[in-house]
């Protein structure tokens, strides 16, 4: 079953998908498993805190980016259109 | 129980984020409305880091007291001005050093035990993306209504 939202997110720094989201975090469950049950895979544990660091900074960088769009678009736009576009946002 | 809009009938595969999601956004858009009207429309950059604090203000927020990340973000925002480094140099020897550079993505990782660094990890991670997800919501209404 592929369950993908309604909006999917694109930013210049890459795209992030729901899925690649679940699979970081069902590895963290696993490498904290792991962490308190004593088993040291050392090789995997380290691929998944490379890549959970990864995700971290592309995340920072994502906000980073929509702060800066949204300075512009509040900016640009009138009171009021802004206003309606965001109570529209959180409608949905 | 959530439903997104009509346009795509998928059910919400995170149901949990429902009460939450909404606080969120509630604390976002009023820091932003209060960015917008403090801000004079010349310093566009100066407002963009506004409301980049607000969002992760937010975050943290929402988040609450309960977590160690949300605790070091609002400490940070509040001591900008003097403090930069979050982590502490003290390491306990029995936690070790392990994830370093996990440590230092994550707010107040520095001083953490390996089990709690990873919990909060998630939880910040999951914090993080449902922030991204309302910003670029937020964008997407406000671009397709246009001028």
């Amino acid at each position: 079953m592929s369950s993908r939202r309604s909006r999917s997110r694109q930013s210049s720094s890459g795209r992030i998908t729901d899925q690649q989201i679940d699979d970081l975090m069902s590895k963290l469950q696993s490498l904290l498993h792991e962490a308190r049950h004593g088993s040291h895979d050392r090789a995997s544990a380290a691929k998944v805190l490379q890549d959970t660091c990864s995700y971290i900074r592309s995340l920072h960088r994502e906000v980073d980016d929509l702060s800066e769009r949204l300075s512009e678009l509040l900016d640009a736009a009138g009171a009021s259109s802004a206003q309606a576009a965001i109570i529209r946002s959180l409608l949905m | 129980m959530d439903s997104k809009s009509s346009a795509c009938s998928s059910p919400n595969p995170n149901p949990t984020l429902g009460p939450s999601k909404l606080m969120l956004a509630f604390r976002f858009l009023r820091a932003l409305s209060l960015v917008r009207r403090t801000t004079p429309a010349s310093s566009r950059t100066c407002r963009g880091r506004r409301i980049e604090r607000a969002a992760y203000a937010s975050m943290a927020y929402t988040a609450g007291a309960s977590r160690a990340w949300s605790r070091a973000v609002l400490r940070r925002l509040h001591h900008r001005a003097r403090r930069r480094a979050v982590a502490p140099r003290r390491l306990s020897t029995t936690a070790g050093n392990r994830a370093e550079a996990l440590r230092r993505l994550v707010p107040g990782g520095g001083g953490m035990d390996y089990c709690t660094l990873l919990e909060e990890t998630a939880d910040y991670i999951k914090c993080l993306s449902m922030q991204v997800e309302l910003m670029q919501g937020i964008v997407d209404s406000a671009s397709s209504y246009g001028p």
